[in-house]
């Protein structure tokens, strides 16, 4: 049988968890949280001149490295490990995943070398949020005005809307749905930024009022965004991994110091018996993941459903490992300068753009043909 | 439903195609009819299964991965792997001599002397001895160091007193590998021995023990003055503790894979029961079977890696442990929601208290959480050997009770 395990990808693995180690401790994690951007754009940088990650995903000849998902998951789960902040997922995941379905040339050509680099932060606006296989409800409309294109319409909690340069906005023309791409320069494009208890990830509400926009042609944008999906599924799933595992390592370790009674609390059972059951949802979320990732690299029939399913585990996991470190933690788990609180308020913000549990359990029973 | 599937050489798939076309010529007639009889410590079809291994014998298909002078095949890893997920989609009965083929046969193979290889592994190659496993006792169970049976030797025979339960098919064997106590001052884990016994002599009583779902297929086995010959010690006089881990380690491995696919057969029966009763309207329903299908697949998930790991090399280590309490754990789920969508009539038992497989699902699964190691066992193997967490402080006194 043949070797499925790439020791590059040991190597690779390290040199991302250095890397974000390095780059994105606590300290800097609370600083970006009380910042209007809520990013670091030296870091950002960093990102791409350092390990070229923007580009990780993007092929070669758009200025990428051309690489899968199961790559970018080793990054995805060091960046969720140590809480990274800023417009990865957005701009170097979803939205460059979104030109790539178009075969458009000239559209690659023009955005997807600035997002490879990382000058171009770009984000995908895509109305009402749905998981469900039917299209979302479209809310912006397109229409030609002169030489070109203009976008009117509200589109809420777009992913690190605040910050982008490049919008690319899905809108209804003539009642069927075409992808536009909408500079972050326009006059006519407002940004309301939203407070939201998750102060690691960003979103804001954008407004639309006859903004100038470029039509990316040659894409079924049905198709788009199911796959959008798909992935955005399996990169939060990667994603929560690396949380569920940093937060399961600080219960161990404070399971370890902490004595009462005259012996460390993990020597109890009570104690014990979670921390053997947050492991268990930590792995086995990774070893889901890590399946819903492959699945898409070679475009398994399933991949949909893996991607739901992965999304599910780890979400729930997460949820539970992050919620049972701060049961482990007592009184200082639930203060703010204990760094559990991120991970847990970071389970539901990751997932709620891309649909509900209920939804994907939903695609999961349509999958399963009941 | 996803199906197993696995990065196989040419050579490989030659030996799955081989695999493939003895089963589909063999299982045929009686053993046809009887497709999915049986399992590891149940003995329905026992006659028919018992041909069955037989003829399996005949062609050198029951203990393939031992030697060929101890009648088997010599076969790698990858080639078990590949013959049980095979036999197990070919859903043949269940083998009726597992417990001497997975269990006694490697540990022989593992600790054994080249006379008791010799003796013992080839009748159980060639089906024509079975064997039970002598571990639990009434104060052994979770704490197994705690064994209270004694052995002493007079002359060249060992005599043996005490007893051990919950013992599976023990009223179907010829012998019983028994963890005994052999220096009578020890305490705890040193001092035992891994003696084999012929169950057919009059020192040892056979009293079947009535199980959850009715039937007769554990004992309680009474060591009354039962004797074997002195050289019927596997491994070192007093290192039987070490003998015994090592085959608790044995269990887990080539077996992972065909679990997944009687899981995945069940699965698909709970749907069409569901279907069936015109329950897939129901929302409730609707999200068991969603939760249902997703912790199979992430059984499968976490079953490929681990196979997968071990087909590259690497020791079967604690991680048997995520995958033994996700499984047992899911497997009971999975009977709870057979039993709403079944409704009232699934209450309904046939003459003789005959279940249906709904039922033995539900009911059967409740041993699954606590034979090979409790769910509690297996989660403070989890917190101490994975995770490191400090080991529970032992009594002070490490001194035996005497009294049973």
């Amino acid at each position: 049988m043949t070797s499925s395990v790439d020791l590059d990808q040991q190597e690779w693995r390290r040199t991302a968890r250095d890397f974000f180690a390095a780059k994105s401790p606590e300290a800097a994690v609370r600083r970006l949280a009380a910042t209007p951007e809520g990013y670091d754009p030296e870091v950002w940088r960093q990102l791409s001149d350092q390990l070229g990650l923007q580009g990780l995903i993007i092929p070669e000849e758009y200025g990428g490295s051309g690489f899968g998902l199961v790559e970018l998951g080793v990054v995805l789960e060091e960046m969720g490990r140590n809480l990274f902040c800023g417009p990865f997922l957005s701009s170097a995941v979803i939205a460059a995943t979104a030109l790539l379905r178009s075969a458009d040339e000239d559209a690659k050509a023009r955005y997807l070398p600035g997002i490879a680099e990382g000058t171009t932060i770009a984000t995908l606006a895509f109305g009402e949020r749905s998981a469900h296989r039917n299209p979302p409800r479209i809310s912006t409309r397109a229409e030609t005005r002169g030489s070109g294109w203009r976008l009117w319409g509200e589109e809420r909690f777009v992913g690190d809307g605040h910050i982008a340069d490049l919008l690319l906005v899905v809108a209804a023309v003539d009642g069927s749905p075409g992808l536009f791409a909408v500079e972050g320069t326009a006059a006519e494009l407002g940004r309301v930024p939203i407070a939201t208890m998750d102060q690691t990830q960003r979103a804001a509400h954008i407004g639309l009022t006859g903004a100038p926009a470029a039509r990316i042609d040659e894409i079924d944008v049905g198709a788009m965004l199911l796959r959008v999906q798909s992935i955005a599924a399996a990169c939060i799933a990667a994603g929560h991994v690396g949380g569920m595992q940093q937060a399961l390592d600080l219960a161990v370790e404070y399971a370890t110091v902490r004595v009462q009674y005259g012996r460390p609390i993990g020597s109890f059972q009570a104690i014990k018996h979670r921390c053997a059951d947050m492991l268990v949802a930590l792995e086995t979320s990774r070893a889901v993941a890590a399946q819903a990732l492959a699945a898409i690299d070679r475009e398994d029939p399933a991949l949909d459903e893996l991607a739901s399913l992965a999304l599910v585990r780890a979400s729930e996991a997460y949820l539970k490992v992050a919620g049972d470190s701060i049961q482990i933690h007592g009184g200082i788990g639930v203060t703010w300068e204990h760094p559990l609180h991120f991970h847990f308020k970071r389970v539901k913000a990751s997932a709620s753009p891309w649909g509900s549990l209920a939804e994907h359990r939903a695609r999961i029973t349509e999958a399963i043909g009941i | 439903m996803s199906l197993v599937d696995l990065d196989l050489t040419a050579e490989d798939r030659a030996f799955q195609d081989e695999v493939r076309a003895w089963l589909e010529e063999h299982l045929v007639g009686e053993f046809a009819e009887h497709r999915g009889i049986g399992g590891i410590a149940d003995d329905d079809g026992w006659e028919v299964r018992q041909r069955w291994d037989q003829e399996l014998a005949r062609d050198g298909w029951l203990a393939i991965g031992w030697p060929q002078e101890y009648g088997g095949r010599g076969a790698t890893l990858s080639q078990e792997i590949i013959f049980h997920l095979e036999y197990a989609r070919s859903n043949a009965p269940y083998r009726a001599g597992g417990n001497g083929q997975d269990l006694l046969g490697p540990m022989l193979l593992l600790c054994g002397s080249d006379e008791q290889k010799l003796r013992f592994l080839p009748p159980i190659a060639s089906a024509r001895e079975y064997w039970c496993q002598g571990f639990s006792e009434p104060n052994a169970g979770s704490d197994l160091a705690n064994i209270q049976t004694r052995a002493k030797l007079d002359g060249d025979h060992w005599v043996i007193n005490g007893q051990k339960i919950w013992t599976s098919l023990a009223h179907r064997a010829d012998f019983i590998y028994v963890l005994t106590r052999t220096d009578p001052d020890s305490a705890r884990h040193r001092g035992l021995s891994m003696l084999i016994v012929s169950v057919d002599q009059p020192g040892i009583d056979v009293r079947p023990i009535r199980n959850i779902s009715g039937g007769a297929e554990f004992a309680e086995v009474f060591l009354t003055d039962a004797r074997t010959p002195v050289d019927m010690v596997i491994g070192e006089v007093n290192a039987g503790w070490k003998v015994a881990m090592a085959t608790l380690g044995i269990e887990r491995g080539a077996d992972l894979l065909p679990h997944l696919l009687t899981f995945d057969r069940e699965m698909q029966s709970v749907i069409e029961l569901a279907r069936r009763r015109g329950a897939l309207s129901d929302p409730w329903i609707r999200v068991g079977i969603a939760d249902a299908w997703i912790g199979l697949q992430v059984l499968h998930a976490v079953t490929l890696r681990t196979v997968s790991s071990l087909m590259h090399g690497a020791a079967p280590g604690a991680e048997g442990s995520i995958s033994k309490l996700f499984a047992s754990e899911w497997h009971q789920r999975l009977g709870e929601l057979a039993m709403d969508i079944a409704g009232e009539q699934g209450q309904v038992v046939g003459p003789g208290y005959e279940l249906d497989p709904f039922q033995r699902i539900f009911l059967d699964s409740r041993s699954e959480t606590i034979y090979g190691g409790s769910s509690e066992i297996q989660r403070n193997i989890l917190s101490e050997r994975v995770l490191g967490l400090p080991r529970e402080p032992r009594p002070t006194s490490t001194k035996e009770p005497t009294s049973a």
